[in-house]
């Protein structure tokens, strides 16, 4: 579980220091799955950078399982928009960085499990310029589940994609995240997205960061959700509670 | 560029040099421009008996020289690259040296080294490493931040990052920059072998020149040069293996 208490982060630029979060206060369970939703420059990305070990230079606490953050002895997955995939290394190199790091032994059986999964497995001697987005994402996710993380941190994971390749790529993910359970934040600026992999949604105010509600999530796997009226009405919601910031 | 282009573009290169000399000679009908032919039988008559030692020599100072810049410059530019502080304290001294011609100082090394191996190696590392460590030291500063996040956030360690992502982006920078710096090692190994030493193609040159044996000289130049092109071949070749990922 992680228990965010009093995180405040400030930053110093060369006139003024800028409040980028004030005092987020929240708790997430194992094995949840968050959608934290806001305007761009609210601060959610400082906020996943702090949860990945990135960020060091905050105020209040941040615990993992009753532990400091620090991706030494904690396994973090982290998706970026940009999928962070190191351009030297093949597909089946880069889904395997993380064992690597970690010093794992590697596990075959369940990475080409993965792999067929999200459709790679043809893929893997391949570079990542050789690859769609669509196809790089898959390989980032590939390399977050094959690290079997503690905690999956996701920033605008499928932003960059066309529509038909997010629809698709949501899917897969929250596919495989089932069988996982992994506890993840999930963050996006979209409602729909936010509607459609959380369980919870919370919402950002515009900067500085604050946790404006915390919003249990009626719609999470319902079947075929975006022809539902709960969607409509959620997704209404939502909107309101974002125009308020 | 294919392999297959770059090796006609380099046959083609051959064909019209050989052509524009074999013009030269015969317009001018003079002992200083022997024709291309009879340089050609001269280095397979000469080389064994009188060449291949220099050619040796040079080689061997020019990789060691390469060797040595690289040593040096590689983990300096790194270093800057990588940590803010040293590029601040060592960026102002690489710039400030980087414009003096480093040619000027060779009175200097050779006052301080004397005449043998030692001031020819300096000579051919301190033009060259300043290439080097400016090259690696931008190529470590243009690796994308979030290629590094995503490193950090698996809890990589200084050398797992050095190893995973530091060497392999900026390799190929790295080798570009060593193949245009070989242009300029070779000039310098030329100058500073027509000193101090009875070794080596500068030597071999400047010898056969003081002797007026146009057809030696014309051998060791196309030798040199041929030397040059193979080292040139070589590096290119590595970059081909090493970051076949680009």
């Amino acid at each position: 579980m992680i228990a965010i208490k009093d995180l405040t982060v400030k930053y110093q630029t060369k006139n003024e220091e800028i409040l980028a979060l004030d005092r987020l206060n929240i708790n997430i369970g194992k094995g949840e799955i968050y959608t934290f939703i806001g305007p761009s420059g609210c601060g959610k990305s400082t906020f996943l950078y702090v949860l990945s070990g990135i960020l060091k230079d905050y105020s209040g606490s941040v615990l993992i399982d009753g532990q400091i953050i620090n991706p030494k002895s904690q396994r973090i997955g982290l998706i970026l928009q940009n999928y962070g995939l190191l351009p030297w290394k093949t597909v089946y190199q880069n889904a395997m960085l993380g064992v690597k790091i970690k010093n794992q032994p590697p596990v075959e059986e369940y990475s080409s499990y993965i792999f067929r999964k999200l459709g790679i497995d043809n893929l893997l001697n391949r570079y990542p310029k050789e690859l769609s987005g669509g196809q790089q994402q898959r390989v980032a996710l590939a390399r977050a589940f094959i690290l079997k993380p503690d905690l999956l941190l996701m920033d605008e994971p499928f932003s960059a994609l066309d529509a038909i390749s997010r629809e698709e790529m949501q899917e897969l993910f929250l596919n495989i995240w089932k069988e996982n359970n992994v506890t993840t934040i999930f963050i996006t600026h979209s409602v729909d997205e936010a509607l459609y992999l959380g369980r919870k949604i919370v919402v950002f105010s515009p900067s500085p960061g604050r946790i404006l509600k915390v919003i249990d999530n009626p719609c999470f796997q319902l079947d075929n959700l975006r022809y539902r009226d709960e969607y409509y009405d959620m997704s209404a919601r939502l909107r309101k509670i974002l125009d308020k910031g | 560029m294919l392999l297959k282009d770059k090796w006609q573009g380099a046959l083609y290169s051959l064909v019209v040099v050989i052509i524009l000399w074999q013009a030269v000679a015969w317009l001018l009908k003079l002992p200083i421009v022997p024709f291309p032919w009879a340089v050609c039988v001269n280095i397979a008559e000469i080389f064994a008996s009188k060449m291949e030692i220099h050619v040796l020599y040079s080689t061997a100072r020019v990789l060691a020289g390469i060797a040595i810049a690289m040593l040096l410059g590689i983990p300096l530019g790194f270093l800057m690259g990588y940590y803010e502080k040293v590029d601040k304290i060592l960026s102002p001294l690489v710039y400030f040296t980087y414009p003096v011609p480093k040619l000027a100082l060779l009175p200097i090394v050779m006052l301080l080294f004397g005449l043998g191996e030692t001031s020819k190696l300096i000579m051919i590392v301190i033009i060259i490493v300043f290439q080097i460590i400016i090259t690696a030291r931008d190529a470590v500063k243009d690796i994308p931040p979030e290629i590094f996040r995503s490193l950090k956030s698996l809890g990589a360690n200084k050398l797992q990052v050095f190893s995973e992502i530091i060497l392999p982006a900026s390799l190929a920078e790295v080798l570009t920059s060593i193949r245009l710096a070989l242009g300029t090692a070779v000039s310098v190994l030329f100058f500073t072998e027509t000193y101090g030493t009875e070794y080596g193609m500068g030597y071999f040159i400047m010898d056969a020149w003081l002797r007026v044996n146009y057809l030696d000289m014309y051998a060791g130049i196309v030798v040199l040069s041929f030397m040059g092109f193979c080292l040139f071949i070589a590096i290119d070749i590595a970059e081909k293996y090493l970051c076949s990922w680009r």
